[in-house]
């Protein structure tokens, strides 16, 4: 497992607020809430607090549920006020079910492109200019400005582009700025992709071992 | 009725001025009614570098708020006979006590009278941006090959091509093809692959220019400097005609040649 926290407990107004992890699988987040709760336990000691449980898009059953109040509810002074779940709402769209949106031009400096699902841009991103989506970025062009895939949290989004000179590469809530973590080789299209939490660029022939579905039927 | 060019850049410093002094004299050489107009209300210089401050009358503004007809305020090069006329913008005033709506109107009028109306745009994206574009029908964006000249004719080019004017015309100016050659600036390929619009001219960096500019004399005037030559050849490409964009790599005996091209060696 990485070191990527699974458990963040801030401090608001009227008391704390606990966010979980939406991607991590369930016994080890509740393992990282109880280790977490045991070493910081005493300072939460005294008056009552407030607690509210953020779950992210994780859904979560009446079980689940309980077990996250059993757990909190072992420290005498916080009191769960409510579990939240984006996934209580209207579900989020799974990747493949994504809208993929075709636009063409250039983007320029200052300039903004966004779309709700994956993005398709026939032309470049100039230094300065920003596409922004909540799926896919693929870009038939050079990308130099900025781009942000899953921009709503999907950390399995990738950024593929013809030409990968960008100022910025951000997947989910990861921003990465080449050169420091990584060199473009350089060598016709390439993808940036998040591996653990960390940007990684490979070249697009290598994108079926990060993602099945891209997987073609060969013929007999 | 003429054709209104504005000359813009979003930095300052490239040249605007300069190469709306050079292209409208060049144009006016080339037998063309020319008209420069200036729309740096506060900072205006279009008339230093003509050498035509003495002679200042009325200027936009006055134009605008009705103090006077557009006539009385131009004020023409005697040097062209009666082919360059430019109008100055006010230096009391500044860029939001006129409007978009005014400028287009006066540069309608111009352009019944005049084959060009070159406009030169004051520095930046805001009102004065804003007035200069408004009465163009084409426009020409000034880079010189640094990063930042390019990122802000990016920001510019983004801007013009939401306007009616649409896809503007590249003029690549400053060029020292010593540092080129070093690899130290900009090559004029990358800028034209960032950018992606046509290119209408590569200008070498003349230190002649600034001299010119000082005497009041457009640089274009002087058949003897690479700037003029390539001023010159933007004019003509303006006019339609198909000139190949001139080596910037300086040969030996280069200036005999030019001498020689112009019947002076």
């Amino acid at each position: 497992m990485s070191g990527k926290t699974l458990v963040t407990i801030k401090g608001v107004k009227d008391g704390l607020v606990f966010v979980l992890d939406d991607r991590c699988d369930w016994e080890s987040l509740l393992k990282e809430l109880e280790d977490k709760l045991a070493r910081h336990g005493q300072q939460l000691s005294g008056p009552a607090i407030q607690v509210r449980v953020r779950l992210g898009r994780r859904p979560v059953d009446e079980d689940g549920k309980r077990k996250i109040r059993e757990i909190i509810g072992r420290y005498g002074n916080l009191l769960v006020e409510s579990i939240e779940s984006a996934a209580d709402g209207p579900p989020a769209a799974p990747r493949d079910t994504l809208p993929l949106y075709r636009v063409s031009g250039i983007v320029r400096s200052g300039q903004t492109v966004e779309r709700d699902g994956h993005l398709l841009l026939l032309g470049d991103v100039n230094p300065g200019g920003t596409v922004r989506c909540t799926g896919d970025i693929y870009i038939l062009g050079a990308l130099r400005g900025i781009a942000h895939a899953g921009c709503e949290g999907d950390t399995g989004a990738i950024i593929a582009a013809s030409l990968m000179m960008p100022m910025q590469l951000r997947i989910a809530d990861v921003i990465s700025r080449p050169p420091e973590e990584w060199v473009s080789e350089d060598s016709g299209m390439e993808f940036a992709y998040l591996r653990d939490g960390v940007m990684e660029i490979d070249r697009i022939t290598r994108l079926h071992r990060f993602r099945e579905e891209a997987t073609l039927s060969k013929g007999v | 009725m003429g054709e209104a060019i504005v000359i813009t850049s979003g930095k300052g410093g490239v040249g605007k001025t300069t190469t709306t002094a050079n292209l409208g004299t060049a144009l006016a050489m080339l037998g063309k009614k020319v008209c420069l107009v200036d729309t740096d209300i506060g900072l205006r210089n279009l008339d230093v570098v003509l050498g035509l401050e003495n002679r200042v009358i009325y200027d936009l503004i006055d134009v605008a708020e009705g103090r006077c007809r557009l006539g009385q305020a131009l004020v023409k090069d005697k040097r062209f006979e009666d082919l360059l006329y430019m109008l100055p913008a006010a230096q009391t005033k500044d860029k939001n006590d006129i409007t978009p709506d005014q400028v287009k109107s006066i540069v309608e009028e111009l352009k019944r009278d005049f084959d060009y109306v070159i406009i030169d745009c004051p520095a930046g994206i805001e009102q004065g941006f804003r007035n200069a574009v408004a009465g163009a029908d084409k426009a020409i964006v000034v880079t010189t090959p640094e990063t930042a000249a390019v990122r802000d004719a990016d920001r510019v080019i983004g801007l013009l091509e939401q306007t009616s004017i649409g896809s503007p015309k590249l003029l690549i100016n400053r060029i020292r093809p010593s540092l080129l050659k070093r690899g130290e600036i900009l090559d004029v390929d990358e800028v034209c692959q960032v950018l992606a619009i046509d290119l209408i001219g590569i200008v070498p960096d003349d230190e002649t220019v600034i001299k010119h500019a000082n005497q009041g004399e457009p640089i274009v005037m002087n058949p003897q400097s690479r700037a003029a030559i390539a001023y010159r050849n933007v004019a003509r490409r303006i006019l339609g005609e198909t000139v190949p964009l001139m080596p910037l790599e300086e040969k030996e005996g280069f200036m005999r040649k030019v001498r020689k091209l112009f019947g002076m060696g």
